[in-house]
Protein backbone atom coordinates (compact mmCIF):
# COMPACT_ATOMS: atom_id res chain seq x y z
CA UNK A 1 0.00 0.00 0.00
CA UNK A 2 1.28 3.34 -0.58
CA UNK A 3 3.01 4.33 2.52
CA UNK A 4 1.36 7.81 2.82
CA UNK A 5 -2.30 6.27 2.87
CA UNK A 6 -1.42 3.74 5.43
CA UNK A 7 -0.18 6.75 7.44
CA UNK A 8 -3.35 8.52 7.15
CA UNK A 9 -4.81 5.61 7.99
CA UNK A 10 -2.98 4.45 11.04
CA UNK A 11 -3.12 8.49 12.50
CA UNK A 12 -6.85 9.00 12.26
CA UNK A 13 -8.33 5.72 12.73
CA UNK A 14 -6.62 2.16 12.84
CA UNK A 15 -4.04 3.57 15.30
CA UNK A 16 -5.49 6.72 16.20
CA UNK A 17 -3.59 7.65 19.23
CA UNK A 18 -6.85 9.36 21.55
CA UNK A 19 -9.29 6.51 20.81
CA UNK A 20 -6.51 3.25 19.85
CA UNK A 21 -2.68 3.89 21.40
CA UNK A 22 -4.39 5.46 24.62
CA UNK A 23 -1.63 8.11 25.27
CA UNK A 24 -1.85 11.71 26.45
CA UNK A 25 -5.03 11.19 28.27
CA UNK A 26 -4.02 13.53 30.96
CA UNK A 27 -4.08 16.63 28.42
CA UNK A 28 -7.23 14.52 26.52
CA UNK A 29 -9.28 14.19 29.37
CA UNK A 30 -8.54 17.70 31.50
CA UNK A 31 -8.89 19.85 28.34
CA UNK A 32 -11.99 18.27 26.48
CA UNK A 33 -14.70 20.02 28.88
CA UNK A 34 -15.74 21.87 25.71
CA UNK A 35 -15.16 22.14 22.00
CA UNK A 36 -12.93 25.46 21.82
CA UNK A 37 -10.70 24.20 24.69
CA UNK A 38 -10.14 20.72 22.98
CA UNK A 39 -9.36 22.16 19.10
CA UNK A 40 -6.99 24.71 20.51
CA UNK A 41 -5.27 22.15 22.70
CA UNK A 42 -5.64 19.89 19.53
CA UNK A 43 -3.64 22.02 16.95
CA UNK A 44 -0.97 22.87 19.34
CA UNK A 45 -0.45 18.97 19.71
CA UNK A 46 -0.34 18.94 15.96
CA UNK A 47 1.96 21.94 15.73
CA UNK A 48 4.52 20.47 18.47
CA UNK A 49 4.02 16.86 16.52
CA UNK A 50 4.68 17.96 12.92
CA UNK A 51 8.05 20.01 14.19
CA UNK A 52 9.05 17.14 16.38
CA UNK A 53 8.85 14.36 13.89
CA UNK A 54 10.33 16.61 11.28
CA UNK A 55 13.09 17.61 13.51
CA UNK A 56 13.87 13.70 15.25
CA UNK A 57 13.88 12.24 11.58
CA UNK A 58 16.35 15.35 10.20
CA UNK A 59 18.64 14.59 13.02
CA UNK A 60 18.42 10.80 12.53
CA UNK A 61 21.70 10.33 11.10
CA UNK A 62 24.05 12.78 13.58
CA UNK A 63 22.48 10.97 17.01
CA UNK A 64 23.84 8.86 18.90
CA UNK A 65 21.60 5.64 19.48
CA UNK A 66 22.80 5.87 23.67
CA UNK A 67 21.92 9.68 23.64
CA UNK A 68 18.80 9.54 21.70
CA UNK A 69 16.37 10.30 24.46
CA UNK A 70 17.51 12.90 25.77
CA UNK A 71 17.95 14.62 22.14
CA UNK A 72 14.64 13.94 21.72
CA UNK A 73 13.48 15.05 25.06
CA UNK A 74 15.55 18.28 24.85
CA UNK A 75 13.63 18.62 21.03
CA UNK A 76 9.94 18.10 22.30
CA UNK A 77 10.80 20.86 24.89
CA UNK A 78 12.38 23.53 23.09
CA UNK A 79 9.25 23.21 21.06
CA UNK A 80 6.26 23.12 23.43
CA UNK A 81 8.44 26.06 25.00
CA UNK A 82 8.23 28.06 21.64
CA UNK A 83 4.82 27.17 20.92
CA UNK A 84 4.04 28.36 24.96
CA UNK A 85 5.56 31.82 24.18
CA UNK A 86 3.91 32.29 21.00
CA UNK A 87 0.40 31.58 22.41
CA UNK A 88 1.30 33.69 25.20
CA UNK A 89 1.76 36.60 22.96
CA UNK A 90 -0.68 36.51 20.55
CA UNK A 91 -3.59 34.25 21.95
CA UNK A 92 -3.24 35.11 25.58
CA UNK A 93 -6.75 34.87 26.71
CA UNK A 94 -6.54 31.11 25.23
CA UNK A 95 -3.43 30.63 26.79
CA UNK A 96 -4.15 31.46 30.51
CA UNK A 97 -7.07 29.21 29.99
CA UNK A 98 -5.19 26.19 28.61
CA UNK A 99 -2.57 26.95 31.19
CA UNK A 100 -0.46 24.00 33.01
CA UNK A 101 -2.00 21.32 29.67
CA UNK A 102 0.10 23.73 27.23
CA UNK A 103 3.50 22.96 28.95
CA UNK A 104 2.42 19.42 29.51
CA UNK A 105 2.63 18.81 26.10
CA UNK A 106 6.13 18.06 26.55
CA UNK A 107 5.01 14.79 28.52
CA UNK A 108 2.65 13.77 25.95
CA UNK A 109 3.73 10.22 25.32
CA UNK A 110 2.12 10.37 21.33
CA UNK A 111 4.91 13.16 21.09
CA UNK A 112 7.82 10.97 22.32
CA UNK A 113 6.35 7.96 21.23
CA UNK A 114 6.24 8.65 17.72
CA UNK A 115 9.78 10.29 17.70
CA UNK A 116 10.81 6.88 18.58
CA UNK A 117 8.71 3.96 16.98
CA UNK A 118 8.68 5.92 13.45
CA UNK A 119 10.73 9.69 12.94
CA UNK A 120 14.09 8.05 14.25
CA UNK A 121 13.68 5.69 11.41
CA UNK A 122 12.29 7.20 8.36
CA UNK A 123 12.89 9.88 5.59
CA UNK A 124 11.73 13.42 6.84
CA UNK A 125 8.94 13.73 4.62
CA UNK A 126 7.38 10.32 5.46
CA UNK A 127 8.09 11.56 9.31
CA UNK A 128 6.31 14.87 8.86
CA UNK A 129 3.49 13.42 7.50
CA UNK A 130 3.33 10.76 9.81
CA UNK A 131 3.23 13.80 13.05
CA UNK A 132 0.56 15.71 11.01
CA UNK A 133 -1.69 12.75 10.66
CA UNK A 134 -0.90 11.35 14.25
CA UNK A 135 -1.58 15.19 15.89
CA UNK A 136 -4.54 15.31 13.88
CA UNK A 137 -6.24 11.67 14.72
CA UNK A 138 -5.64 13.47 18.35
CA UNK A 139 -6.93 16.54 17.81
CA UNK A 140 -9.63 14.30 16.48
CA UNK A 141 -10.45 12.86 19.42
CA UNK A 142 -9.73 16.09 21.34
CA UNK A 143 -12.72 17.42 19.54
CA UNK A 144 -14.95 14.88 19.33
CA UNK A 145 -15.16 14.17 23.26
CA UNK A 146 -15.28 18.10 24.00
CA UNK A 147 -18.01 18.22 21.61
CA UNK A 148 -20.07 15.93 23.03
CA UNK A 149 -19.31 17.46 26.84
CA UNK A 150 -19.82 20.35 25.97
CA UNK A 151 -23.55 19.74 24.24
CA UNK A 152 -24.34 17.37 27.07
CA UNK A 153 -23.66 19.50 29.73
CA UNK A 154 -24.36 22.87 28.60
CA UNK A 155 -26.31 22.29 25.53
CA UNK A 156 -24.19 24.49 23.43
CA UNK A 157 -21.25 24.17 20.49
CA UNK A 158 -18.10 26.47 20.78
CA UNK A 159 -18.72 28.42 23.68
CA UNK A 160 -15.57 30.45 24.26
CA UNK A 161 -15.20 31.44 20.96
CA UNK A 162 -14.00 34.90 21.15
CA UNK A 163 -10.67 33.71 22.91
CA UNK A 164 -9.80 32.27 19.65
CA UNK A 165 -11.38 34.65 16.90
CA UNK A 166 -11.52 38.10 18.92
CA UNK A 167 -13.99 39.62 21.12
CA UNK A 168 -16.04 40.13 17.47
CA UNK A 169 -17.48 36.79 17.93
CA UNK A 170 -18.41 37.08 21.91
CA UNK A 171 -21.29 35.37 22.43
CA UNK A 172 -21.33 33.32 19.20
CA UNK A 173 -21.76 29.86 19.66
CA UNK A 174 -24.34 27.15 18.28
CA UNK A 175 -27.14 26.26 20.90
CA UNK A 176 -27.57 22.39 20.19
CA UNK A 177 -30.55 21.66 22.45
CA UNK A 178 -32.67 24.97 23.83
CA UNK A 179 -33.72 25.65 27.08
CA UNK A 180 -31.16 22.78 28.10
CA UNK A 181 -31.02 22.44 32.30
CA UNK A 182 -27.14 21.16 31.71
CA UNK A 183 -26.05 17.58 32.88
CA UNK A 184 -22.96 18.52 35.30
CA UNK A 185 -21.23 14.86 34.94
CA UNK A 186 -20.40 15.30 31.47
CA UNK A 187 -17.93 18.90 32.50
CA UNK A 188 -16.44 16.60 35.47
CA UNK A 189 -13.74 14.93 35.24
CA UNK A 190 -15.63 11.96 35.21
CA UNK A 191 -17.63 12.60 32.51
CA UNK A 192 -14.42 12.75 30.44
CA UNK A 193 -13.87 9.00 31.13
CA UNK A 194 -17.23 8.32 30.23
CA UNK A 195 -17.35 10.14 27.28
CA UNK A 196 -13.84 8.45 26.13
CA UNK A 197 -15.01 5.25 27.03
CA UNK A 198 -18.41 6.00 24.96
CA UNK A 199 -16.40 6.83 21.93
CA UNK A 200 -13.95 4.24 22.00
CA UNK A 201 -16.85 1.49 22.13
CA UNK A 202 -18.31 3.76 19.12
CA UNK A 203 -15.23 3.36 17.36
CA UNK A 204 -14.52 -0.57 17.92
CA UNK A 205 -18.50 -0.85 16.91
CA UNK A 206 -17.95 0.57 14.05
CA UNK A 207 -14.59 -1.50 13.39
CA UNK A 208 -16.40 -4.68 14.50
CA UNK A 209 -19.61 -3.95 11.65
CA UNK A 210 -17.04 -3.39 9.14
CA UNK A 211 -15.37 -6.34 10.10
CA UNK A 212 -18.26 -8.64 9.95
CA UNK A 213 -19.42 -7.38 6.39
CA UNK A 214 -16.07 -8.15 4.78
CA UNK A 215 -15.48 -11.36 6.38
CA UNK A 216 -18.74 -12.98 4.12
CA UNK A 217 -17.45 -11.33 0.90
CA UNK A 218 -13.56 -13.16 2.08
CA UNK A 219 -15.07 -16.42 2.60
CA UNK A 220 -17.58 -16.51 -0.61
CA UNK A 221 -14.74 -15.31 -2.90
CA UNK A 222 -12.68 -18.90 -3.19
CA UNK A 223 -16.53 -20.45 -4.47
CA UNK A 224 -16.86 -18.28 -6.86
CA UNK A 225 -13.04 -18.52 -8.16
CA UNK B 1 38.98 -2.08 30.40
CA UNK B 2 41.48 0.79 28.80
CA UNK B 3 40.79 3.99 27.76
CA UNK B 4 39.87 3.26 24.69
CA UNK B 5 35.52 3.12 25.09
CA UNK B 6 36.27 6.56 26.71
CA UNK B 7 36.20 7.98 23.20
CA UNK B 8 32.95 7.64 21.88
CA UNK B 9 31.06 8.36 25.24
CA UNK B 10 32.67 11.72 24.87
CA UNK B 11 31.48 12.53 21.36
CA UNK B 12 28.19 11.67 22.51
CA UNK B 13 28.72 13.94 25.67
CA UNK B 14 29.98 17.08 22.60
CA UNK B 15 27.09 16.05 20.55
CA UNK B 16 24.29 16.83 23.47
CA UNK B 17 26.00 19.24 24.64
CA UNK B 18 25.83 20.95 21.15
CA UNK B 19 22.71 19.92 21.20
CA UNK B 20 21.39 22.03 24.53
CA UNK B 21 23.56 24.99 22.86
CA UNK B 22 20.97 25.19 19.59
CA UNK B 23 18.12 24.83 21.48
CA UNK B 24 19.14 27.20 24.20
CA UNK B 25 20.17 29.86 21.33
CA UNK B 26 16.82 28.97 19.39
CA UNK B 27 14.53 29.74 22.43
CA UNK B 28 16.96 32.61 23.56
CA UNK B 29 15.74 34.14 20.04
CA UNK B 30 12.42 33.50 20.43
CA UNK B 31 11.75 34.63 24.40
CA UNK B 32 13.31 37.79 22.87
CA UNK B 33 11.07 38.62 20.18
CA UNK B 34 7.79 37.61 22.25
CA UNK B 35 8.89 38.89 25.04
CA UNK B 36 7.18 42.64 24.55
CA UNK B 37 3.92 41.00 23.07
CA UNK B 38 3.30 38.85 26.54
CA UNK B 39 4.05 42.07 28.35
CA UNK B 40 1.72 43.80 26.40
CA UNK B 41 -0.47 41.23 26.69
CA UNK B 42 -0.54 40.48 30.42
CA UNK B 43 -1.06 44.36 31.26
CA UNK B 44 -4.00 44.42 28.98
CA UNK B 45 -4.96 41.39 31.02
CA UNK B 46 -4.36 43.23 34.14
CA UNK B 47 -6.03 46.61 32.33
CA UNK B 48 -8.95 44.86 31.50
CA UNK B 49 -9.84 42.99 34.87
CA UNK B 50 -9.00 46.48 37.02
CA UNK B 51 -11.71 48.19 34.97
CA UNK B 52 -14.42 45.47 35.37
CA UNK B 53 -14.04 46.50 38.94
CA UNK B 54 -13.86 50.40 38.17
CA UNK B 55 -14.94 52.80 35.73
CA UNK B 56 -11.99 53.93 33.25
CA UNK B 57 -13.11 57.49 33.63
CA UNK B 58 -13.43 57.49 37.55
CA UNK B 59 -9.12 58.26 37.72
CA UNK B 60 -6.53 59.73 36.06
CA UNK B 61 -3.61 58.11 36.82
CA UNK B 62 -1.54 55.02 35.78
CA UNK B 63 -3.28 52.61 37.85
CA UNK B 64 -1.19 49.64 36.68
CA UNK B 65 1.50 51.02 37.65
CA UNK B 66 0.81 52.47 41.02
CA UNK B 67 0.40 49.54 42.99
CA UNK B 68 2.13 47.96 45.77
CA UNK B 69 2.52 44.38 47.15
CA UNK B 70 1.45 44.18 51.15
CA UNK B 71 2.69 41.35 52.97
CA UNK B 72 2.36 40.51 56.80
CA UNK B 73 0.64 38.22 59.14
CA UNK B 74 -2.91 40.11 59.49
CA UNK B 75 -4.02 40.01 56.34
CA UNK B 76 -7.58 39.53 54.32
CA UNK B 77 -7.25 35.83 53.24
CA UNK B 78 -3.93 35.35 54.93
CA UNK B 79 -1.25 35.85 51.81
CA UNK B 80 0.47 38.88 50.51
CA UNK B 81 -1.75 41.15 48.67
CA UNK B 82 -1.34 43.26 45.82
CA UNK B 83 -3.33 46.60 45.53
CA UNK B 84 -3.91 49.09 42.76
CA UNK B 85 -4.54 52.87 43.36
CA UNK B 86 -6.64 55.11 41.47
CA UNK B 87 -6.21 58.73 41.96
CA UNK B 88 -7.65 61.29 40.07
CA UNK B 89 -5.89 65.17 40.30
CA UNK B 90 -3.33 63.30 42.36
CA UNK B 91 -6.33 62.43 45.44
CA UNK B 92 -7.27 58.77 45.94
CA UNK B 93 -9.99 57.66 44.35
CA UNK B 94 -10.41 53.87 45.54
CA UNK B 95 -8.09 51.09 46.08
CA UNK B 96 -8.51 47.83 43.74
CA UNK B 97 -7.00 44.68 45.81
CA UNK B 98 -6.27 41.89 44.97
CA UNK B 99 -7.01 39.23 47.60
CA UNK B 100 -7.26 35.65 47.46
CA UNK B 101 -10.03 33.61 49.70
CA UNK B 102 -8.17 30.78 51.00
CA UNK B 103 -10.96 28.86 51.78
CA UNK B 104 -12.60 27.80 48.38
CA UNK B 105 -14.58 24.03 47.61
CA UNK B 106 -11.23 23.49 45.51
CA UNK B 107 -8.86 25.61 46.28
CA UNK B 108 -7.82 29.02 46.94
CA UNK B 109 -9.93 31.90 44.96
CA UNK B 110 -8.32 35.33 43.24
CA UNK B 111 -10.38 38.28 43.85
CA UNK B 112 -10.34 41.70 42.98
CA UNK B 113 -11.86 44.21 45.35
CA UNK B 114 -12.77 47.58 44.37
CA UNK B 115 -13.08 49.84 47.53
CA UNK B 116 -14.13 53.73 47.25
CA UNK B 117 -12.39 56.07 49.11
CA UNK B 118 -15.30 56.40 51.52
CA UNK B 119 -15.59 52.33 51.84
CA UNK B 120 -18.36 51.40 49.48
CA UNK B 121 -17.37 48.71 47.04
CA UNK B 122 -16.99 49.66 43.76
CA UNK B 123 -17.07 46.02 42.15
CA UNK B 124 -15.68 42.43 42.70
CA UNK B 125 -14.62 39.97 40.34
CA UNK B 126 -13.16 36.83 40.63
CA UNK B 127 -9.81 36.59 38.58
CA UNK B 128 -8.85 32.73 39.02
CA UNK B 129 -11.06 29.82 40.74
CA UNK B 130 -11.37 26.24 40.48
CA UNK B 131 -14.80 26.12 41.88
CA UNK B 132 -17.17 23.43 40.42
CA UNK B 133 -18.81 23.94 37.10
CA UNK B 134 -22.37 24.44 37.33
CA UNK B 135 -22.37 24.96 41.04
CA UNK B 136 -19.13 26.62 42.94
CA UNK B 137 -18.16 28.49 39.43
CA UNK B 138 -21.52 30.89 39.71
CA UNK B 139 -19.16 32.99 41.33
CA UNK B 140 -17.63 33.93 38.25
CA UNK B 141 -19.14 36.58 36.31
CA UNK B 142 -19.07 34.84 32.61
CA UNK B 143 -21.06 32.56 34.64
CA UNK B 144 -24.12 34.24 36.62
CA UNK B 145 -24.31 37.83 38.14
CA UNK B 146 -24.26 36.84 41.62
CA UNK B 147 -20.66 39.02 41.85
CA UNK B 148 -21.96 42.20 40.67
CA UNK B 149 -24.23 42.05 43.88
CA UNK B 150 -21.51 43.52 45.59
CA UNK B 151 -21.00 46.78 44.38
CA UNK B 152 -22.12 49.86 46.26
CA UNK B 153 -22.46 47.92 49.48
CA UNK B 154 -19.88 48.63 52.33
CA UNK B 155 -19.04 47.67 55.71
CA UNK B 156 -22.39 49.58 56.66
CA UNK B 157 -25.05 48.43 54.37
CA UNK B 158 -25.41 45.82 55.45
CA UNK B 159 -24.58 45.84 59.05
CA UNK B 160 -21.25 43.65 59.69
CA UNK B 161 -23.20 41.23 61.34
CA UNK B 162 -25.37 40.39 58.61
CA UNK B 163 -21.85 40.25 56.09
CA UNK B 164 -22.49 36.56 55.37
CA UNK B 165 -24.93 34.09 53.13
CA UNK B 166 -28.23 33.46 53.91
CA UNK B 167 -27.52 30.31 55.32
CA UNK B 168 -25.07 31.76 58.14
CA UNK B 169 -27.73 34.57 59.01
CA UNK B 170 -26.64 37.06 56.26
CA UNK B 171 -28.13 39.08 53.32
CA UNK B 172 -25.95 37.00 50.75
CA UNK B 173 -27.68 34.40 48.32
CA UNK B 174 -25.58 30.89 48.35
CA UNK B 175 -25.91 28.70 45.22
CA UNK B 176 -28.26 25.50 45.45
CA UNK B 177 -25.64 22.60 46.61
CA UNK B 178 -23.33 25.21 47.01
CA UNK B 179 -22.65 26.96 49.95
CA UNK B 180 -18.37 26.91 50.63
CA UNK B 181 -17.59 28.93 47.71
CA UNK B 182 -20.06 31.88 48.07
CA UNK B 183 -19.16 32.05 51.64
CA UNK B 184 -15.75 32.27 51.08
CA UNK B 185 -15.96 34.98 48.82
CA UNK B 186 -18.19 36.88 51.02
CA UNK B 187 -16.14 37.00 53.85
CA UNK B 188 -13.05 37.75 52.13
CA UNK B 189 -15.04 40.77 51.09
CA UNK B 190 -15.79 41.48 54.27
CA UNK B 191 -12.37 41.02 55.57
CA UNK B 192 -10.87 42.89 53.23
CA UNK B 193 -13.40 45.99 53.76
CA UNK B 194 -12.32 45.63 57.58
CA UNK B 195 -8.63 45.90 56.56
CA UNK B 196 -9.08 49.22 53.96
CA UNK B 197 -10.90 50.48 56.79
CA UNK B 198 -8.02 50.19 59.34
CA UNK B 199 -5.43 50.99 56.92
CA UNK B 200 -6.76 52.95 54.19
CA UNK B 201 -4.23 56.05 54.64
CA UNK B 202 -1.55 53.56 54.73
CA UNK B 203 -2.66 51.82 51.38
CA UNK B 204 -2.82 54.64 49.40
CA UNK B 205 0.56 56.75 50.63
CA UNK B 206 2.56 53.51 50.46
CA UNK B 207 4.92 53.72 47.57
CA UNK B 208 4.48 52.03 44.18
CA UNK B 209 5.97 48.70 44.56
CA UNK B 210 7.36 48.71 47.75
CA UNK B 211 6.28 46.38 50.58
CA UNK B 212 4.86 47.18 54.35
CA UNK B 213 3.25 46.37 57.47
Amino acid sequence: MNPYGKIVRDGLWSNNPGFVQLLGLCPLLATSNNLVNGFTLGMATVLVLLLSNTIVSAIRGVVRHEIRIPIYVMVIASLVTIVELLMNAYFNALYNILGIFLPIITTNCIIIGRAEAYASKNPVRLAAFDGLMMGLGFALALILLGAMREVLAQGTLGDGLHLLLGENFKGVRLTVIPQYQGLLLAALPPGAFIGLGLLIAGKNWIDARMHSRSVPLVQTAPAAG
Amino acid sequence: MSAAPARPMLRAGALLAAFAIAAAGILAGVHALTADRIRQAEQQRLLQQLQAVLDADAYDNDIAADSARITGPKLPGNAGITVYRARRAGKPVAALLRVTAPDGYSGPIDLLIGIRYDGRLSGVRVVSHRETPGLGDKIDDQRSDWILGFAGRSLQQPPLSQWAVRKDGGVFDQFTGATITPRAVVRTVRDTLIFFRDNRDQLFDTPASASST
